[in-house]
């Protein structure tokens, strides 16, 4: 779905990405780790087209980055659905709205059933008419999720999702991911809590992924 | 092209609502359309004004002529009429008449008052022609007036109708370059605001292009908004305008230039123009300046 072959990627005279190469495959599950500054959100980027890498190429579903439109970039991240950190919300419109913003967009609807099921799965139907700044931090991831996954992505990337989330509320939001990823969607998680990795690797197979002195890595098995 | 900017100007409520209403944005434009249109409608009328003034003095001046006839009391009879017979017979001239004493003491009072002792001054007799559809050789004429009657002058309005009919066609310029640098300044200013409202509105589009929106699905939401606030704005201040010019005095033809400063018949049509012209203006500039946002940024 997405390979990386050789990739660098540098900004500011520095670089902060080298010799990646990776390959995401359908159904798979990855945790990407390391220091805070590291690269893990540079890496997603470069996933979803954000960023292009300065050496080696990146294939996205069969098609190289580099030679991307950007109506191409469009259509293909409509098949990627990002959670933020900071989730990234319009806050002037309700927490509904929100979610069925990428459907928006590419002039899709959804039935009121469908959404309310979507909100249901991710427990906030309570709040469908609410303003995003009136949720709490895990409310707020949780209603992220529903965004991303309403275009029903192939590829759902993840940062740092948990980093503002107690114990209770990660794992809640870790059994979501769980689920898309049991439902076949391809799950890309870069995190530096180790406790989540764990949690995940008792419930489903994972890989993980350390970046560490610019390179990634194939994290060993003390995980 | 036209179903592009047609699917541009459909209303689309839901994109619409993505982009949050900035207020004084929105003012701004609507205010600096209106009053551009505002003024815009004077430059046009001032345009229109000129230019039915530069026809009107080339139809009124262009088709006549005048003998100045100037010659001793008892020779002015003869030379008069033989001046007339000389007229009757040049090909190009469709009438000639001597005009009367009264004619001629009304043309002389408004610098020597109505009671003009006209037998007692030695006033040239005129004698005014009109010229047929295929006009007369004045140079032909002068000679055989200098021949047959020394004292006639033939003023063809030559000496005095091309100035004023070049500054009338020039002040028809002029008024008509105000009008396209009114335009291009409320392009430049709904350009301007535009890209504050985009620049205020980065994280938004941002959001949309990581979640899959098209450019031109971006571009719309404001390409449509300041489209509509142009024009809406521009039909204020045509209206404003149009009121004023319909307020102002009208003193006929007596009184001159600025009293006919205004549009007649089909002219009104041509000041709603403006609106139509505003908002293909805010349409293009918006567009230019959405998509060269959108191009820095992935």
């Amino acid at each position: 779905m997405i390979a990386f072959d050789n990739v660098a990627y540098s900004y500011g005279g520095g670089e902060l990405l080298s010799e990646v190469s990776l390959s995401l495959a359908p159904g798979s599950f990855h945790f990407l780790t390391g220091p805070s500054g590291s690269g893990k959100s540079t890496l997603l980027k470069l996933c979803y087209a954000e960023l292009l890498p300065t050496a080696g190429q990146i294939t996205i579903f069969d098609r190289d980055a580099r030679g991307l439109s950007r109506d191409d970039v469009a259509r293909v991240r409509r098949r990627i659905g990002v959670v933020h950190q900071d989730c990234q919300f319009l806050d002037h419109l309700p927490v509904a709205t929100n979610v069925t913003l990428p459907l928006a967009v590419t002039r899709r609807e959804t039935s009121a059933q469908d959404l309310e099921d979507l909100l249901a799965w991710v427990g906030l139907s309570h709040l469908a008419g609410a303003m995003p700044p009136e949720l709490s931090g895990g409310e707020r991831q949780r209603a992220a999720v529903a965004r991303a996954v309403i275009m029903s992505p192939d590829v759902l990337l993840a940062d740092e999702p948990t980093g503002n989330l107690d114990w209770e509320m990660s794992v809640r939001l870790l059994t979501l991911l769980v689920e898309l990823n049991r439902m076949g969607k391809t799950i890309v998680i870069a995190t530096h809590d180790m406790n989540l990795i764990r949690m995940a690797k008792s419930q489903v197979a994972t890989r993980v992924l350390r970046i560490k002195d610019r390179r990634v890595q194939l994290a060993g098995a003390d995980l | 092209m036209i179903r592009s900017i047609l699917a541009d100007m459909t209303p689309d409520p839901a994109a619409d609502r993505v982009v949050p209403p900035t207020g004084h944005t929105a003012w701004l434009t609507q205010f600096t359309a209106g009053v551009m249109a505002f003024l815009a409608v004077f430059a046009l009328a001032l345009s229109m004004a000129a230019g039915r003034l530069a026809d009107r003095w080339e139809d009124a001046l262009a088709r006549t002529a005048t003998i100045r006839i100037s010659a001793p009391e008892d020779q002015m009879q003869v030379q008069t009429e033989a001046v007339l017979a000389l007229l009757s017979t040049t090909p190009g001239i469709a009438e000639a008449r001597a005009l009367s004493d009264d004619e001629q003491r009304a043309l002389l009072a408004p610098w020597f008052g109505p009671d003009l002792p006209l037998d007692e001054l030695p006033i040239p007799r005129l004698i005014e022609l009109t010229e047929d559809g295929e006009g007369y050789d004045s140079e032909g004429l002068r000679q055989r007036l200098a021949a047959e009657a020394p004292g006639a002058i033939l003023d063809d309005h030559d000496r005095w109708r091309r100035p004023l009919a070049i500054a009338a066609g020039r002040l028809q310029a002029l008024g008509f370059g105000a009008v396209v640098l009114i335009l291009a300044a409320t392009g430049a200013v709904i350009s301007l605001a535009a890209k504050a409202s985009l620049a205020s509105n980065d994280q938004v589009i941002r959001v949309l292009r990581q979640i899959g929106a098209r450019d031109t699905y971006i571009a719309r939401a404001f390409v449509r908004r300041f489209t509509l606030r142009a024009l809406s704005g521009a039909a204020a201040g045509t209206l404003a305008g149009l009121v004023v010019l319909w307020l102002m005095p009208s003193g006929g033809d007596a009184a001159g230039f600025l009293t006919g400063l205004g549009f007649e018949g089909f002219g009104w049509l041509w000041a709603w123009t403006l609106p139509i012209l505003s908002a293909a203006i805010a349409f293009a500039a918006t567009r230019a300046t959405a998509f060269a946002k959108l191009g820095t940024m992935r």
